[in-house]
């Protein structure tokens, strides 16, 4: 079995995937996005390592809580940066009927990495859903928020589609910053074209993650932008949804 | 059967005192949705705008609008008093008009005094004369028979918040019984107990047969107060309205008469229900009609007010009634208890808007109908004010007909009662242990002069055996407080009242209470886990903790320490065990400090966890603030592994949670691309 490097585990996870979940944080996470709250999952090293077996064990301890609807879910820091480590805890998942999530960014995707897409094609066959967050549909963009390319993640999301492994895509509006109209249609028009999207999660941005910054002693990259207001939300999602109707309307004509 | 019973099915409850056999046999399980609500009738409101009218210019007036200082409260002692009578379908307030604070003497005539000159009101001084000279009151006579020990005690706040000096509360009279079978069979039934009682006269004997007397008082007094406004109680009840309002009748002569800690009302939704149920199909009253008179009876609970001094307000974080009503649960036949009327007591948190009182308690079971738990989470969510208690806990113990008093008493209604006995510091027990006796805060010697705690670090088993020995000598001094306690208040301040609507031969429950739960067992998981070293004064008393490493801490689902906790719950109730308790109680205990760990904190210096002097305790048997780190189920885990037969007074967890956190808003998120995109 493979230790994970786990940053923190919640008993109560109510927004992390289908019903109440119980939630593993993992340590490490490559990107650096200017609205992320979990600063403090960054780093690649710090953490406790823990065994599949004992986290195991903790969901089994309230398994009443979870089992009508909800389960495990996988977060971070970026759980596939650690997939050795998920696919034993899947294993165990699987063994006792659990849901298994994972809520990812996909930058650990790399198609030309052979070994790696193994494990990963061993991992989906673990994997009841994946929620995947993109951060933005424009390249220079993504660059922006994340210090990341976003061509991998994309890839990943096709990769999914072509899998048939249930997909939420989330993603995060934040005011100025993630909240164009025209990237947003363009968001849903590229989603609109994966056959295993069940969900859009259109999350608002908020700033609690604030205080997490200056216990770390450092600067809030997004300053004082407020959060989203719920109403322009739900129009903001509405673009997202236009987008992906268009893509289904077009992709109709085509066959 | 009696013309008042028609359409009922019949049964043992037509021939003798028996309201759970009536509900039995004729209440109708609702497992719909809440659909078939009505909102609040004109008339509702109005009388609502009146009620919060009246609570702003009591705010105004700095927390008290008007106070009794001449007439001493009895159930007959006020004409009838009313907000707008030709509105109001459900009447009575405990004076001749609302808001204003009634004058009872008779748990302490002191107590009353200063409840009174805090607020700017002076008690009538032949009142006080009466009183300190010619009738003595339940606190004077406390303080006749406590030795030095048990005022050392009180003082210092080992044992705390006793009931000596104002009503002990926690009973439940059977409310229901004054409508199901009017005041003339209640006291037949009765005269029927006294003539039943032996004919050697015993201290028992004579105790209850005077007793018996004074129900029937009470009972004659009912009647006489419910003919003051227009309502004839004397036979059952004939519809939906009578019935409520007979029950309100029942409620409102008990805290005319005690000032109690908690006036809880029972179990009342059911069987209200199986009135309603019988006016709906005879086309006696709408749907509309129930609503307004459950509206009206819950505006009339939330107006129940008591004279109260500011330091009374602060052990309890305001001026609570607890007048805590219990609804749901699942019966012993296997079917829920979930009624229309269930749904419509919570609904009233729509109707008249959020409110502490009364305090509507859900008791829950995983087998509860899902419409019914979704409607209690939806008003949950929208209120924040409904209480939850565990059915399937309770019910093996009390059966089906239970109610909880104050926030998590269990006791079947009219059946059982509980003397209401405060609660034990043991946070400050442990300090007492590592000192031999000497209370960290005033150096006074209170508890017995073992020998202190000799080393630099704190060794477990050696702290642990210490701590034991102390937790025995405290429940001891406890339990002999309280033999006193309530010796005295039913010789000088009997509830006559609530006692009128129980049975004879009553089970009693002698209730205690823990508090500073989370801190000892934080305390020893520190000495057994990390390294503690002890700081002492220049008296040699140790009074500072040094703590070096990290150490498991209770709320976390973490056996470790867990098992600390429910070992001190265990040897606490033992210990308890070990005593006499007046009038043979059962010794239960509780772990539910709410709102009191406040001031336990003040009063308590600090603590081998790292909790600081002065610092708040955790409430009931919640973590230590902040040190639950793992989610609120794993929090909730460990309160959950406490066992409930060392605790069966009950155990509280207070829990507080952004709405946010328990998930996403249908609007924002569908859980279903194909909902969304069909919108």
């Amino acid at each position: 079995m493979t230790k994970g490097r786990i940053h923190s585990l919640e008993s109560f996870g109510t927004v992390d995937g289908p019903g109440t979940r119980y939630v593993v944080f993992v340590q490490g996470c490559p990107m650096r996005c200017l609205y992320c709250h979990n600063p403090d999952t960054w780093a690649m090293t710090g953490g406790e390592e823990m065994d599949p077996e004992y986290i195991f064990e903790q969901y089994q301890h309230n398994e009443a809580f979870y089992k009508n609807g909800g389960g495990i879910t996988v977060t971070g820091g970026e759980p596939l940066m650690q997939v050795d480590f998920l696919i034993d805890l899947f294993s165990i998942c699987k063994e006792h009927g659990v849901h298994t999530c994972i809520d990812s960014s996909g930058i650990a995707y790399r198609p030309e990495n052979k070994p790696f897409i193994e494990k990963l094609d061993r991992l989906m066959e673990l994997t009841d859903l994946v929620m995947l967050d993109i951060k933005h549909i424009d390249p220079q963009m993504h660059k922006k928020i994340t210090g990341q390319p976003n061509d991998g993640i994309l890839a990943f999301a096709q990769y999914l589609s072509e899998k048939g492994v249930d997909t939420w895509i989330r993603h995060v509006i934040v005011p100025g910053l993630t909240d164009d109209d025209k990237y947003l249609y363009d968001l849903g028009y590229f989603i609109g074209g994966l056959s295993s999207l069940k969900a859009l999660d259109a999350l608002p941005y908020h700033t609690m993650g604030k205080p997490k910054y200056e216990k770390l002693g450092m600067e809030y990259p997004l300053g004082d932008t407020p959060p989203m207001d719920k109403k322009d939300l739900v129009a903001k999602k509405q673009k997202i949804l236009d987008g992906i109707k268009a893509r289904r309307a077009d992709d109709g004509k085509k066959s | 059967m009696r013309s008042e019973w028609n359409g009922f099915v019949g049964g043992k409850w037509e021939n003798e005192v028996n309201v759970r056999d009536f509900i039995q046999k004729n209440y109708t399980p609702y497992d719909g949705d809440d659909s078939f609500l009505a909102g609040p009738t004109q008339n509702t409101k109005d009388l609502w705008k009146m009620v919060l009218d009246l609570q702003k210019q009591e705010r105004e007036n700095g927390g008290v609008l008007d106070m009794d200082t001449k007439v001493i409260s009895t159930i007959t002692s006020h004409g009838p008093g009313y907000l707008d009578k030709s509105k109001e379908k459900i009447v009575g307030f405990q004076t001749d008009k609302p808001f204003k604070r009634s004058l009872q003497p008779y748990g302490g005539i002191r107590m009353a005094e200063k409840a009174c000159s805090d607020n700017g009101y002076e008690v009538d001084p032949e009142i006080s004369e009466f009183f300190s000279t010619h009738r003595k009151t339940h606190n004077a006579g406390c303080f006749d028979a406590y030795n030095q020990e048990m005022r050392a005690c009180r003082t210092s706040h080992i044992i705390t918040g006793l009931p000596d000096a104002y009503g002990r509360g926690r009973i439940i009279g059977d409310y229901r019984r004054v409508a199901l079978y009017g005041i003339d069979y209640l006291i037949e039934d009765k005269q029927a107990q006294k003539d039943s009682t032996g004919r050697v006269m015993t201290d028992d004997v004579i105790r209850l047969r005077e007793e018996l007397s004074e129900q029937m008082i009470a009972l004659k007094l009912m009647k006489e107060m419910a003919a003051s406004y227009g309502c004839d109680i004397s036979k059952p009840a004939t519809n939906v309205q009578e019935a409520i309002q007979a029950t309100y009748f029942g409620y409102l002569c008990a805290v005319k008469e005690q000032n109690g800690a908690a006036m809880s009302l029972g179990r009342t939704s059911t069987f209200i229900d199986c009135y309603a149920e019988r006016d709906l199909k005879n086309g006696t009253f709408t749907e509309e009609q129930i609503q307004e008179f459950i509206d009206h009876f819950i505006m009339k609970l939330r107006c129940v007010k008591f004279a109260r001094t500011p330091e009374y307000n602060q052990i309890f974080a305001g001026d609570p009634v607890w007048v805590t009503e219990s609804i749901g649960g699942i019966g012993v036949d296997g079917r829920h208890m979930v009624t229309k009327s269930s749904f419509r007591y919570l609904h009233t948190l729509e109707n008249l808007g959020a409110a502490p009182e009364p305090n509507l308690t859900v008791l829950w079971s995983t087998r509860l109908p899902q419409n019914f738990k979704k409607f209690c989470a939806k008003t949950s969510i929208n209120t924040s004010s409904i209480q939850y208690e565990n059915d399937d806990l309770m019910r093996p113990v009390h059966g089906d007909d239970y109610g909880i008093a104050c926030c998590v008493s269990s006791m079947v209604i009219g059946k059982e009662m509980q003397f209401f006995g405060a609660r034990a510091n043991l946070a400050k027990c442990l300090l007492y242990a590592l000192n031999g006796g000497i209370d960290e805060k005033t150096k006074k010697q209170v508890g017995p002069k073992y020998r202190p705690y000799d080393g630099d670090v704190l060794d477990y088993d050696k702290v642990m055996e210490l701590f034991l020995d102390m937790v025995e000598w405290q429940a001891d001094v406890y339990v002999n407080t309280l033999n006193i306690i309530h010796y005295m208040h039913d010789k000088y301040c009997y509830e006559r009242a609530e006692m009128a609507l129980h049975d004879k031969d009553v089970k009693r429950y002698f209730a205690t209470g823990i508090a500073g739960l989370s801190i000892v067992a934080d305390s020893f998981s520190a000495m057994k886990y990390a390294k503690v070293e002890c700081i002492r004064d220049e008296d040699g008393i140790i009074t500072d903790f040094k703590i070096t490493g990290d150490f498991p801490k209770y709320g976390n689902d973490d056996d470790r320490v867990d098992a600390i906790a429910t070992e001190v719950v265990h040897k606490f109730m033992t210990a308890i065990r070990r005593h006499h308790t007046y009038r043979n109680g059962i010794p239960t205990t509780s772990i539910l400090t709410i709102t009191s760990n406040v001031t336990y904190g003040k009063a308590t210096g600090n603590t081998p966890d790292g909790r600081r002097a002065g610092q708040p305790f955790a409430p009931g048997a919640n973590p230590m603030h902040g040190r639950d780190t793992h989610g609120a189920i794993a929090s909730l885990s460990s309160v959950a592994k406490l066992p409930f037969k060392d605790a069966q007074d009950g155990i509280s967890n207070t829990f507080t949670i952004i709405p946010g956190a328990l998930g996403k808003e249908d609007q924002v998120f569908a859980g279903d691309i194909e909902l969304d995109l069909n919108k």
